[in-house]
Formats: structure tokens, sequence, C-alpha cells
């Protein structure tokens, strides 16, 4: 078995557990086996690459692919009929709709000359899906052996731990066999193994050493970690290439790679970005400062407007309605500070998340910060219905000033006539969201659903100061 | 001669091993008939003088045998019925129905199994009944064959019955019981439904008499019995019978020594049965947070700062990040200063993992941020696991045991 273990690096024992478990070919084995562990922790490869070496009959089955009971049940048939079929000839496909015709049918398949008398092992990988498919699939598959009477392994895959499968009346118990989390040591040694033939192994094994150094406090999947050392080496290699630094100047290497792998972090490993934008980034050799990710603030260029009512959202999602007459009206007369102040620091609003709010709020918080706040010589709204109407020689569309924008807006427009649309559109974009059903008696109810950040950055662009206004930061 | 007659004796020490593993295996994994019964036999003499009274006298019977996971309901029923058939006239009068609740999972399948099993499909061909008693009463009249005045008497097993007892209607079950009250044919029905220690563990270990190798059985069965007296062995079973009783339990922990037996260890020792009982008894949700990312143990301390302050309330990702926040900003702790994305991806992780849960179902409207989320470990899973995490900063730890700022 020497060469399972160049192929499998760090799962000695587990490989010894497993192989102890199958014994030989015609033994019983446990009827069910259930095997877990984090994610990349080698379940799939070991079992996969254990089965294969050995040469027993296994059929692989993925639950995420066959999510139906259906899907399931004629995969595993009909990949048995391929395995117990002779080269040449051609099995018909064998089709399954319940548990009880599949048990019926198993027997019948495992009656080949090639299955007799050997353990036949079915791996079922992502199993924590099987919970959620019909309630007797789980039980019946943990007593495969039992119900058809062969000799037959069942092996779960999952990253849940057994307790969370176990049904409520019960079931036949699995042997349960934890494949543990690499160590640090583990993962320096199983990612320096992919090297590039151009570079020897200790200038890798260095590079691995300061990319395990950023990100291992934040991430242990190793999936995720060869991606990074994949995407990354081009850069660290960089001064080697243009003959800046040697392969031995370490200090260098790491003060040239070290904010580039910073700045992965916060891109390509958030998939805010993707690998072959960071890799155009690499070789453009632009600095990646310039990033713009999926989440920046800056792809959204909203009308001047709709900013606001964006703000006027924002206010009247976090700050509690009995606020409002301290916030926004011109005199407000004295308010009892006793009652007004936070009781406790748990009902910051900002940590509960926004609170819906009735589109008459909306407007009167929006009329009362434009008011304030906006220039009168602002020429960026769009014509009001007034002047339109009684200055007919006025070409179509040209716009107001704001006063009388204003002015028309209190006198001959009380619905929300122009806010409406607008207001449908922030929802489009999934800025605010519509709470509760669409035709409610009382008027329709919204949520503002962005970020401090995103609102802070908006308010920048059009001179508001918005923690003013927020009851939290009194 | 007396050397060719050696020869043939003794087996080769591994083919030995071989048959010693096999046997065991058959006993522990797959349920095989050779086993006794421990602590049943009242019942099983109870049982075999029901079905002999069915299969010879035409008796109409019904049985319901109730008892938890693993305490050998199968098997007592399996052993009664093959002495059953062993009765000359029983083997070719009697027909044997089983029928499992896990795969019978609607009254429509389990009629066509009992078709099946009667091997009925071509009397019943493409006939069309009315209902199911029609359909049953067809099949059990079918049974009636050329010169014999009664029909067949017929054993319906019925495994997992609680599942039948949910279907609609429950037709299948009033239409068994109704037949086996009335005279038509003789039915027994049995159910199987689930709601001396140390002499078994010897028993399921010994190899049996018939086995090739004397000298090598022998000297296993000694072994088996030193192991008995052994202290620590008692003590491992002790603890193992104090969490569950049943056999299988058993068969587990005996499975999990027998696989370090090989050639190079042919017997069984106390060590491995400890190690077994070891590895029987792990915490899993411990070994899931062993394999965690610095980054997510620092939320799940965040996490249990916010259960002790606010006694069990749901959190939500904005009052986690909130809680780590006051820890980074303590002067020395800027390395763990992580963007708020970062840090989200490794809440996300926790979730997927089932270390937390949302409370409601997720609606695609609510803001991940805000969703208010449940802890599944306690404070004392959490401190074990932290003993045993590898490499612990030490403020990271020292944080865990006090949230206060002063420290």
């Amino acid at each position: 078995m020497a060469h399972l273990e160049n192929l499998v690096l760090c799962r000695e024992s587990q490989v010894s557990t497993l192989q102890s478990l199958f014994g030989e070919r015609h033994h019983f084995s446990f009827p069910s086996i259930f095997i877990y562990g984090h994610t990349a922790s080698g379940k799939t490869y070991v079992t996969q690459t254990l089965l294969k070496t050995l040469e027993l009959p296994h059929v692989f089955v993925n639950c995420v692919e066959c999510f139906t009971l259906r899907l399931l049940l004629e995969q595993i048939l009909n990949k048995l009929n391929h395995l117990s079929s002779s080269e040449d000839a051609c099995p018909t496909h064998i089709t399954c709709e319940t548990f009880n015709d599949f048990v019926r049918l198993f027997k019948q398949v495992t009656k080949a000359e090639s299955l007799k008398d050997q353990t036949v092992y079915i791996v079922l990988d992502k199993a924590e899906y099987l919970r959620d498919m019909e309630a007797n699939l789980l039980p019946g598959f943990l007593r495969l052996q039992e119900l058809t009477d062969r000799n037959v392994t069942v092996i779960l895959l999952s990253e849940i731990v057994w307790e969370k499968f176990r049904p409520n009346t019960g079931c036949f118990e699995p042997f349960v066999l934890y494949f543990p989390d690499y160590s640090i040591g583990n993962l320096q040694k199983i990612l320096s193994h992919d090297h590039p033939p151009e570079y020897s192994a200790d200038f890798y094994a260095a590079y691995i050493n300061i990319l395990l150094g950023v990100f291992y406090t934040v991430c242990r999947d190793l999936k995720e970690l060869r991606h990074l050392a994949v995407l990354n080496f081009p850069k660290y290699c960089e001064p080697v290439v243009k003959g800046e630094a040697s392969e031995r100047d370490t200090r260098k290497l790491w003060r040239n790679v070290e904010p580039h792998l910073k700045k992965a972090m916060q891109t390509v490993y958030l998939r805010e970005i993707s690998s072959s934008q960071w890799e155009k980034i690499q070789k453009d050799d632009t600095d990646p400062g310039q990033l713009k990710g999926l989440s920046a603030y800056t792809h959204v260029e909203l009308p001047y407007y709709s900013k606001f009512i964006l703000i006027a959202a924002y206010l009247a999602s976090y700050n509690p309605a009995r606020t409002d007459k301290r916030f926004f009206l011109k005199h407000h007369g004295k308010i009892k500070k006793t009652n007004f102040l936070k009781k406790h620091e748990k009902t910051s609003n900002h940590l509960l998340g926004p609170k819906p709010f009735p589109l008459d709020r909306l407007l009167a918080i929006l009329y009362s910060i434009v008011d304030s706040r906006v220039a009168a010589t602002a020429n960026i709204f769009s014509q009001c219905l007034r002047c339109w109407v009684s200055d007919l020689q006025r070409p179509h569309g040209a716009p107001c000033s704001a006063e009388c924008f204003l002015s028309c807006r209190r006198t001959f427009l009380p619905t929300a006539f122009l806010e409406l649309p607008l207001i449908t559109s922030l929802v489009t974009l999934q800025l605010l969201t519509l709470v509760g059903h669409d035709d409610q008696l009382d008027g329709p109810k919204y949520k503002c659903t962005v970020s401090l950040d995103f609102i802070r950055a908006i308010a920048r662009t059009v001179n508001f100061d918005i923690i003013k206004y927020l009851y939290d930061f009194l | 001669m007396s050397s060719r007659k050696l020869k043939s004796n003794n087996l080769k020490h591994s083919e030995c091993l071989s048959q010693v593993q096999r046997i065991l295996r058959e006993r522990f994994c797959h349920q095989s008939l050779h086993s006794n019964l421990f602590g049943v036999q009242v019942q099983y003499k109870h049982l075999i003088e029901l079905l002999k009274r069915t299969a010879i006298y035409g008796e109409s019977n019904s049985v319901l045998i109730i008892g938890p996971r693993g305490s050998g309901k199968t098997m007592l029923i399996n052993h009664a019925l093959k002495e059953l058939m062993e009765v000359e006239e029983v083997s070719e009068n009697v027909l044997q129905v089983h029928l499992n609740g896990l795969l019978q999972i609607n009254d429509n399948i389990a009629l066509k199994e009992i078709t099946r099993q009667l091997n009925l499909e071509n009397v019943v061909g493409d006939k069309v009944f009315g209902s199911f008693a029609e359909n049953l009463s067809f099949l059990l009249e079918a049974l009636k064959k050329g010169d014999r005045t009664s029909s067949c008497p017929v054993i319906f097993i019925l495994d997992e019955f609680d599942l039948f007892a949910h279907h609609k209607n429950q037709t299948l079950l009033y239409n068994l019981f109704d037949i086996s009250q009335s005279a038509q044919t003789p039915v027994a029905v049995v159910g199987l439904t689930c709601r001396l220690y140390l002499k078994i563990f010897k028993e399921q270990l010994s190899l049996p008499a018939e086995f090739p190798d004397k000298l090598f059985a022998e000297k296993w069965n000694e072994n088996v019995q030193c192991l008995s007296e052994d202290r620590s062995v008692r003590e491992v079973l002790q603890k193992h019978f104090n969490v569950s009783k049943n056999l299988r339990s058993l068969h587990m922990l005996l499975m999990l020594a027998l696989n370090r037996v090989t050639s190079s260890h042919p017997f069984m020792t106390a060590a491995d049965l400890m190690e077994a009982n070891q590895l029987c008894s792990m915490d899993s949700k411990a070994n899931i947070v062993h394999g965690l990312s610095v980054l997510e143990i620092c939320l799940i301390i965040a996490m249990k700062h916010l259960n002790d302050i606010y006694e069990e309330e749901p959190f939500n990702f904005q009052m986690v990040y909130n809680e780590f926040q006051k820890f980074v900003q303590r002067k020395a702790h800027s390395v763990y200063n992580f963007e708020k994305p970062v840090v989200m991806k490794a809440f996300e992780h926790l979730q997927q993992l089932e270390l937390i849960r949302p409370m409601e179902r997720t609606s695609v409207n609510a803001q991940r941020e805000y969703q208010l989320m449940k802890l599944l470990l306690d404070s004392t899973q959490i401190m074990n696991a932290l003993q045993k995490y590898p490499n612990c900063p030490t403020d990271v730890r020292q944080w865990a045991t006090s949230s206060l700022s002063w420290l």
C-alpha cells in the first residue's frame, strides 16, 4: 500500500481504520458507516481513492446531484448494473419509483456473477440532504444489509454530526468515524506538495508559510487555501522574475506579497471579484487599492431626489417614531430628556435591524429634510405640474426651481404622485423592501435594507450629515 | 504420515485469522441465526406455541412484539420461524409474508408486495378490485388448491409496525386483523415494534466449536476468559452498559476492537477494548469545534458572552460583531481586526456546520445580518473544546473566561 500513501497524504490512520473495517473481500462489514469531518478534510477523496485502489465494487452517488428519491435510487441501480455487466453488453436502463422496488431490484442486480461473494459499497456523499427527502429513506439505507439480505455496506459522508441525523423514533445506529481537521503542519505539507516544477520546494514552502500566516486565523479550508495559493503565486515570484531579488531574499519577497495577500482577503476570498479579474490585475500591475468589488457603493448611481428618499427611509427605519418631533420639526419645544435617552445598550436599533414604517411617515421626514437642506438654486427637480399646466409656453421638461417645486408639491399634489415611482424603483433595486402584503388597507409599509456605511456614503454625496439625525448616535 | 496429518489439521496462521474475522463479523454485522437468545426464552416459547397453533391446527392469531431498538425482536421471530419450518407438516403448508414499514409506505405498495410474496401475480393478472378487502380475500381464496378443504395458513410478519399504523385509514391493518378474526383463512399476524452483560460479552466473542483450527480456538477462548476477568475490561463494559443496554451497541464496541486484530496482533487485549470505548464515546460537536479557525472560535466566544449576559435570548450577526469589536478594540488585539464581510463569511460557515441555527426560515427579503439565531453549543461544551483547541492564542482563551474589559 505504499503508493496509496503517496496518493493520500496525512491520513494514514483513517486509511488503516477504513481498510480494517472493510476487511477481506468476502467478509461482512458493518451495515452502515457514517464518516463526518470538516469540509476539505479528505472524506470523499480518501474513500474514493481507497475503494478504487483496492478495486472493491462500489457505487458513488452525490445527494446534491440526486436530490429526489427517484434520481437517487435509479442512479445507484444503474451504476451497479454497469459494474456487474460485461464490457460489451449494454445494460438496459432500470427505473425505480419507490424504496420497496429498489430493495427488490437491488436483490436482482446483486445476483450477478461479478458481484457475488463480495461486499458491495454504496457511498452517499453530502448525506445531510437525505434528511430532507422521504422519511423512510435514511433509516432504510442504514438497514440495507438486513432488508436486502445481501453483503452490502452503505457509507455516508457528511459535514454535520450524527446526532443531527438521528430520526425521532430511532434507527439502526451506524459506525461513526471522525476525520480530524488538518493541523497547520499537515496543511503546509499538503500545500507544498503541489509546487510548480520551475521553482525549488523550499522557495514554495516559504511562500506557503507567508500565505498561512495571513490566512490561517481566518480560514482552514484546504480548498480555499489551495485556490489562493495558486492565484497569488505569480505575484510572489514577480521580484525574482524581474531580477530585483533572489530566491532566498525572503524579507523582500515577504514585503512585496503581504499587502497583496491582505487585499486578496477582502476581494477574491469574499468572491467580490472573480479570479480572472484578480489575475488580470496582477498581470497589468495596477494598484489593487482601486478595486471595486460587487458590494462597492460607487456603482449604484441614484438620482438626486431618490438619494433623499433613501436617506429619509433610513431615518424612518432606524429612529423610533416618537423621536421624529425632535429631529424634524423646526420648533419642537422642550422634550424631557429622561424619557428620551436609551435605557439599555441592547435596544440600539442598529443591532436589532430596520423597522417597517408607513408611507406617510416617510414623506413627512422627506419634506422636512429636503426643505432644510436643498439649495434654493438647484435646478434638478423635474417639471412641476402647475407650471406646466398654467404656463403652456414653457418648454416641456424644463426643470423648475426648488422653491417652486416644493410649494407646488404641498399645495397641488398632496399625494405621493412623484415619489411613488421613485420608491418603487428603490424597491426593485432592493434598497428598500415592501413589508407585508401588496394591497394593505392602511397603505404600504416599507423597510430600508442598506447598511450604515452605504447610507453614509450616499449622504456624503449630497452633503447631508446623517449622523446628526440618528437617534442611536446622540 | 503424521506430518501430513499435522499440516492438514493446522491451518496457516493468517487463514486462521481470516476465519476468525469472518465468523465474528457475521455475528456482529450480519444477524446470523447461530446466536443464542438471551433472556427471552419465555417469550420465545410463547411465540412458537402460537405459531404452531396457526400452522398445524388452523387457528388465527395475532401477536405484537414490543421492545426497544436492538433488543432482539427480529432475531426472535427469525429463530421461531426457523424452528417452525423444521417441522415436517408445517414446511409444505405454511406461507410467509414479510412486510416492512420502511419499504411499504402505503397500502397499495403493501398489497402488491403481498401478491408478489404469495406468488399470485399470474392469478391476479389484470383484475381490478373495488376495495382493498376484496383484493385481499381474493388472494387468500386463491391459496385454496385442489383437494384441500381449507386454505393454507399464512403468517404475516410486519416489521416497523408503528409505521403501518400511520397509513391512511390503516386499511392494511384493519383487513389483516379482520381476516384473523373471521374463520376463512388461518392467519397469524406478528407485529414488531420498538417502544447479564458480561456473560453476553463472553459468549459473543467466543469461537464456535466447529472452528477448523482447534488449537487456535482454544487459545482464543482462553484469551476471552482472561479478558472477562480483567478489571479494566469490566469497567469499560460497565460504562458501556450505563450508556446503552442493547446488544447492537455492544456489537459496535466489539467490532471496533476486532479491527485491531491482525496477523501481528492476533489476540484481543484490554487496551484494544479501552481504545474502542473511547472511540465510541467521543463528543462529535467538540471534534467539529476543534477544526474551526481562530476567527470562528472568537465568534463562538462572543456568542457565549451574549448568551451569558442576555440569558439565552436569540442574537443576530450585528450583535455578535459588536461584541467581537469590543474585544478587538483593546490595544493588544488589533491583529484580529478583520473587515466585516470577512467576519460575515466566518459566521456563515458556522451556520453551514449547523452550530448556529436561525430561529425561523430565511426569507428572501430579510437582511442576513439581522436574522435572529440560536447557538447550539452550551457553555461547558465550549470551554471543554477550548481546552483541547490546538495553539489557542492566550488572549482569546482569557477572553473566553471573562468578558470584563479591565482584564
